[in-house]
């Protein structure tokens, strides 16, 4: 009885349901965004194919199974960054740190593998399995990542804050824990991770692959991933629907952080050492990818979908002004310029939107 | 009236339409040399819009604009202001952390011979517009430290520094005090001795007669009325602004409230700086099943802030306790309160209720999200099956559950919201402003909508500045003012001059 959808007035209602809604009926479009985010990944197909087709025609050796394996191998670090990235800049927020987190995690990972961790007080050294050493180096970034959502919630720093100071702790972590000096010789089974193949296919290409499929899912399909647009698109009205602001906030850096840490693996069991400047400068290939996927920097709006373009966009533009032998000088030049256009292109489309 | 040279402005068959809405219709209007024009109409009538393209904000789809007898197109508001139009928005459009003189002669300040502003003249110049509207501040004062009425005021100022022909005002009073309407009214005299023709908006018939001349009435997008002000009747007025006979208007019929749902305890709330006073101080009240309790108070009475702390969203300033169905609860975050059973449908939508970017159906699921998971993941056809009797109950018009909310008109976004959080089953329904921006037949729906939602048993609390609004949805009426209960009328008690004189808190000033 206290139940107001089930008052007598509801038979009436539903006529006024029929007459209210025609067109397309419910469920029918593709949530979170719809036509227009789809418009926008569709232009950015057109723009991939564009440059694929082109490609194929300057240079004989870029249209090949293996260039294309290359290609995708050369932006699955990238990618695994970007799909975190994304999740943080569709909660409204940003972050600096993940190429510091990238070096900081896979500089841990190696090290418990190689020497394991002296415990002084206990007079006992711990060492690690490669899972273990795995497990360490993903837990390490989201430790980060967990460190900068509180420091945005509690603390109310600006995400830009938080995370460029975290940038900076998360190197110097890297450089106390290394010395300055590489760790290398890790064994083949933890490069595995990096040079093993499946079934013909790289396994950075499959880590990547099977992450994007999940957070393709998460983002899509699951309350966190609704609730992760409402606080990006407008984190008041979140807060008073009852959404768990902070909560989610901490949850979406802890899993960039994560995300940052599996990247850090890959880039070490690739070159069988962990760098200690891995990743300088990742978060802004990083934040380029997002972008010129479409997804908007004030949040609640973008797609991973569109991160994945991003990354191919970048990846293959990387890739085919390097068989064209074109200065890498101008690759960076060249890059800034699409993520301009990109942007530009986008904003256009905004305002044709809203007017 | 003659036709012809004494036409200063003339908008001619103005057509406008935004997505979902078409706002105006067909719109005709002249302003006079020297005369003043008042724009009579509901709430989303079509006036803001009106202006808005009058002044260049945004061209007409069909339809012309002639100032001086010639066809004008202005590309944007500095293009109007040049050709000698200047607007005073309602919406306050200063920047709050430049000084007074900065923001009356902003883009025009006078330059030294080196090119830096001149300090010294920009100052003298707006001190003397200061102290022709009376304005008592320095003109170095940061816009952000003063009231709403002075900062209005300073909006006017700037207007009255331009050298313009037409002159419009988009409820110019609505935060002044009555000395402040008193002296904006001598310098409205002023600009028409000298010429200036003015489109004066306003809600006020009080103020009509004290400055106008003409008066053009619009509704739905259209002019319904346009005659000299001396040849209508209040009346006449009132009838046209409604496009129907008063007596016609939402009628609440009597009913029995049942057992009490919400009480509200000692109900404190301080100030966010130190030393500030309370907020909100010592409130008590509750709501029955069944029941609509209305809040009524003037602007700094405390009314929002009620519903805020109530809601937890001040958890370390609030004391006091809220009772739900006889439990005291205690409420530190909005999801607190929502496990109670409570909800809150802001006062702005756009800032605090919407998520412009999701369509209606995100909107409207995303505060019970849990009928339609399964498996821990959202399944589009139940999301739909889950709020689709909530979208239909409140016959929100949208061509689709997947439209985008954005598009749609301010009533419909708003029973949107209303659908949100009936479909999240709530006890008490906490509504701040639940009609601002709303045009007039979306009023009355939503009016009937909260009858009949009390009616099927929910208790519902709805603050409200609209003396009329109140009167007419409340069972119970609680006057704030200054942060405190100051009385409680029951429907039949209640009279417009109780509740004010009880709003007021110079009891004196019933001047209204």
């Amino acid at each position: 009885m206290t139940n107001p959808a089930s008052s007598p007035n509801s038979t009436k209602s539903e006529d006024a349901f029929a007459g209210g809604i025609s067109g397309p009926g419910p469920g029918t479009s593709s949530l979170p965004d719809g036509r227009a985010a789809r418009l926008r990944q569709f232009q950015s197909l057109i723009a991939l194919a564009v440059m694929v087709l082109a490609l194929s025609l300057l240079s004989d050796r870029f249209l090949t199974v293996d260039n294309g394996f290359n290609i995708l191998r050369q932006i699955s670090v990238n990618l695994c960054l970007s799909v975190g990235m994304t999740l943080v800049i569709l909660s409204g927020g940003i972050d600096l740190s993940v190429g510091a987190i990238l070096g900081l995690a896979g500089a841990v990972s190696a090290g418990l593998l190689k020497n394991g961790v002296a415990l002084a007080a206990f007079g006992v050294r711990l060492e690690f399995t490669v899972t273990g050493a795995i497990v360490a180096g993903i837990v390490v970034g989201a430790a980060a990542g967990w460190f900068n959502g509180a420091a945005i919630t509690r603390f109310r720093l600006p995400p830009f804050v938080a995370t460029l100071g975290m940038l900076s702790i998360a190197r110097g972590l890297t450089m106390l824990w290394t010395g300055g000096f590489p760790i290398t010789s890790l064994g083949e089974n933890f490069g595995f991770i990096g040079t093993g193949a499946l079934l013909g296919v790289p396994m950075p290409v499959w880590i990547m692959v099977a992450l994007v499929a999940l957070f393709v899912v998460v983002t899509r399909r699951t309350r966190f991933g609704r609730h992760i647009y409402a606080v990006g698109g407008n984190e008041r009205a979140a807060l008073l629907t009852g959404l768990r602001v902070n909560r989610i906030k901490v949850a979406v850096y802890t899993l960039a952080g994560a995300l940052a840490g599996v990247a850090g693996l890959i880039v070490t069991a690739r070159l069988d050492s962990a760098q200690p400047n891995a990743g300088l400068g990742y978060e802004l290939d990083s934040i380029a990818a997002v972008v010129i996927g479409g997804t908007s920097l004030s949040g609640g709006r973008g797609s991973i979908m569109g991160t994945v373009l991003g990354c191919l966009i970048i990846g293959v533009l990387n890739n085919g002004l390097f068989l064209l032998n074109v200065s890498p000088f101008w690759q960076q030049v060249i890059k800034g310029g699409v993520i301009l256009l990109a942007v530009a292109i986008d904003k256009m489309n905004a305002r044709e939107r809203e007017t | 009236m003659t036709d012809g040279g004494d036409i200063v402005l003339e908008a001619r068959g103005i057509t406008k339409t935004f997505p979902g809405v078409r706002a105006l219709d067909g719109v005709s209007l002249r302003v006079r040399r020297g005369r003043l024009l008042a724009l009579l109409g509901e709430n989303g009538a079509g006036k803001s819009t009106l202006m808005n393209i009058l002044a260049g904000v945004f061209p007409p789809d069909v339809g012309s604009v002639r100032l001086l007898g010639r066809d004008v197109h202005f590309a944007n508001p500095l293009a109007a202001l040049k050709a000698g139009i200047g607007i005073v928005f309602q919406e306050l459009n200063l920047i709050p952390h430049l000084s007074v003189a900065e923001n009356i002669f902003l883009g025009r300040e006078p330059r030294t011979r080196a090119g830096l502003i001149d300090y010294r003249r920009l100052h003298d110049q707006a001190a003397a517009i200061l102290a022709r509207l009376e304005l008592h501040v320095a003109p170095e004062t940061l816009v952000a430290d003063l009231r709403v009425g002075q900062q209005q005021l300073v909006e006017i100022a700037r207007a009255v520094s331009l050298d313009v022909k037409v002159l419009i005002l988009d409820e110019p009073t609505s935060s002044l005090s009555s000395h402040e309407v008193e002296v904006l009214f001598g310098v409205i005299a002023d600009f028409k001795r000298r010429g200036v023709a003015i489109i004066y908006i306003t809600h006020k018939f009080e103020e009509l007669g004290r400055v106008g001349d003409d008066v053009t009435v619009m509704r739905d997008g259209r002019v319904v009325g346009e005659a000299p002000l001396s040849e209508l009747t209040r009346e006449d007025i009132v009838r046209l602004m409604a496009g129907r006979d008063q007596g016609e208007t939402f009628q609440k019929e009597a009913t029995e409230p049942g057992a009490e749902v919400l009480r509200v305890e000692n109900l404190s709330l301080r100030g966010a700086g130190t030393g500030r006073g309370k907020l909100v101080e010592d409130v008590n009240l509750r709501v029955r099943r069944g029941e609509v309790v209305g809040v009524f108070g003037l602007v700094g009475a405390g009314r929002t802030e009620l519903l805020e702390a109530i809601y937890g969203l001040h958890p370390g300033r609030t004391t006091g306790t809220v009772a739900v169905d006889g439990k005291t609860t205690l409420i530190r975050r909005p999801a607190d309160a929502i496990a109670a059973g409570l909800a809150l449908a802001p006062e702005d939508r756009k800032r605090e209720g919407l998520f412009l970017e999701m369509s209606v159906l995100e909107n409207a699921s995303l505060a019970s999200l849990g009928p339609a998971v399964k498996g821990g993941l959202i399944r589009p056809a139940r999301e739909s099956a889950h709020v689709s009797p909530f979208i239909a109950r409140f016959r929100v018009k949208t061509p689709s559950l997947t439209q985008k909310i954005r598009n749609l008109s301010g009533g419909n976004q708003q029973k949107v919201i209303l659908a949100k959080w009936l479909a999240a089953r709530p006890k008490v329904l906490l509504l701040d402003e639940p009609t601002r921006g709303i045009d007039v037949n979306a009023k009355r729906e939503i009016y009937a909508f909260v009858d009949e939602l009390a009616r099927a048993g929910l208790g519902v609390l709805v603050v409200s500045s609209e003396l009329l609004e109140i009167l007419v949805i409340a069972d119970t009426i609680i006057v704030m003012c200054e942060g405190r209960k100051s009385a409680e009328f029951s429907r039949l008690e209640a009279t417009a001059e109780k509740i004010l004189t009880a709003a007021l808190p110079d009891k004196t000033a019933v001047a209204l």
